[in-house]
């Protein structure tokens, strides 16, 4: 065994002596480079799983940072690691849990160049994101770069799993994304978490699944999810394993090259097209819509404040900053909002957020803002 | 046959499963689906015929399991 310990011996016991597995299974975890994207819902019981097992080296990437409302299900968290960056927390705490893998965090956004510059390195790509941007990009780059990604997402109470692009006995490689959906869906078409909702202990199990897979696909052992989307409803307990196929259609969208895939703007792909927001005048605001919120998502600082001139008129204002609104859209669900800011432009960037989270309300933009209205002398 | 819909695809069509009556292919089926599910035209799904994904038209034989399964974007 390479790590050739008594001590290492028995922190790996339980798995070594499984019938197949042994220390060849073991040595080649202990060799094995793994990159996890997103240290969320899935990432957390990834990382706990494989960094348990004894991967040798795990890199793992999340720009954001531990809030409360990621607690119900990322338990790798605590309620002191609140405002931390996900990936200082995790490297900590897996530290702790096994100091005998090394572990390197990237707390920046991942990007095209991230995957360019470091998919060469891994032998396995762990797709944890939670949006379509970063998946297609991601299996864009893997595709490319002939790498194999374990793929997971969760919808509610549902959940799949795929490892995607591997490659198989007969010299091929197995179906990706793009085979299952060639095209990503029109973005607000399906939800994320933040939007939907998601049953707490779902992407645990999501996200063990996809450990149980690296786990596989490192050590030879079983029968991997490639050509097969492993589907799991936790409301039946059902599991439904389609088979996949190549799709004729699945390479026409994706780009040909690495060049080609550097400039390929993931973020507009998925992104909901900007006529699609309903921007209102003064007038048009006054006639129809002056029932609806109005939400003022400037930051604190931008005057003048709406406050006192909204309560002197009886309209509902709530001041919910930018900066702040992808985790509070909850508290608009079910509201007919009109958004307000300095000039009307970040107002149309919260408007698509919005939009992606219900359509079942009116969304209106104020176009001009805060400054038309002190220009017309309303303010 | 039972057609089986997943995901947030529940959320347009308000059942995860529907008998219906026998049709001859996946092409008659999903025209017959979006005459009584309008919004599934703007969906984006794949389909399975007896938990094998189709790419194109498919027979379907009497008594076929129909799965209708939408991507899934959290994590």
């Amino acid at each position: 065994m390479i790590m050739g310990k008594e001590k290492s011996y028995e922190r790996y016991q339980r798995q070594l002596i499984l019938k197949g597995f042994g220390e060849k299974a073991q040595d080649a975890l202990l060799a094995s480079r793994v990159l996890i994207i997103g240290a969320g819902g899935l990432g957390c019981p990834l990382v706990q799983y494989l960094v348990a097992a004894g991967v040798g080296h795990i890199g793992i990437a999340d720009h954001d940072k531990v809030s409360l409302s990621n607690l119900h299900r990322q338990i790798l968290f605590g309620t002191d690691d609140i405002g931390q960056f996900k990936v200082d927390v995790v490297k900590r705490k897996m530290q702790q849990l096994n100091p005998e893998v090394e572990i390197h965090v990237w707390q920046e956004k991942w990007s095209h160049q991230h995957c360019v510059d470091h998919f060469p390195s891994y032998d396995l790509i762990v797709d944890a994101t939670d949006n379509f941007a970063s998946r297609y990009m991601i299996n864009d780059a893997a595709v490319l770069m002939n790498k194999t990604v374990v793929f997971g997402a969760v919808s509610q109470y549902e959940g799949q799993v795929a490892v995607f692009h591997h490659l198989q006995k007969d010299g091929k490689r197995s179906v990706h994304y793009r085979d299952l959906f060639p095209e990503p869906p029109a973005n607000g078409e399906v939800l994320n978490c933040s939007e939907a909702g998601v049953l707490g202990v779902l992407p645990g199990i999501v996200g063990s699944v996809q450990a149980t897979e690296v786990i596989k696909l490192i050590t030879g052992l079983g029968e991997p999810l490639s050509n097969r989307l492993w589907n799991y409803d936790a409301l039946t307990q059902e599991v439904f394993i389609l088979q996949l196929l190549h799709h004729p259609h699945a390479h026409e969208k994706m780009p040909g090259t690495i060049e080609q895939f550097l400039t390929t703007d993931y973020e507009w792909l998925c992104q909901v097209p900007q006529a699609a927001i309903k921007e209102i005048d003064l007038l048009e605001w006054q006639e129809n819509h002056s029932e609806d919120w109005l939400v003022d998502i400037r930051e604190p600082y931008e005057q003048p404040r709406l406050g006192i001139w909204a309560e002197a008129r009886g309209i509902q204002l709530l001041e919910l900053p930018l900066s702040a609104l992808e985790n509070k859209l909850s508290s608009l669900a079910g509201k007919n909002v009109v958004f307000v800011c300095q000039a009307g432009r970040r107002s149309l960037q919260a408007a698509s957020l919005k939009m992606k989270m219900d359509q079942s309300t009116s969304v209106c933009s104020l176009k001009g803002g805060v400054n038309e209205l002190v220009a017309k002398n309303m303010i | 046959m039972e057609v089986l819909f997943f995901g947030q695809l529940t959320d347009l069509t308000g059942v995860t499963t529907l008998s219906c009556d026998h049709v001859a292919d996946t092409d008659q089926l999903m025209t017959q689906l979006k005459e009584k599910y309008p919004a599934l035209a703007n969906a984006t799904f794949m389909v399975a015929v007896n938990n094998r994904m189709i790419t194109g038209n498919t027979v379907i034989e009497p008594g076929s399991k129909i799965a209708i399964m939408p991507p899934f974007s959290g994590g």
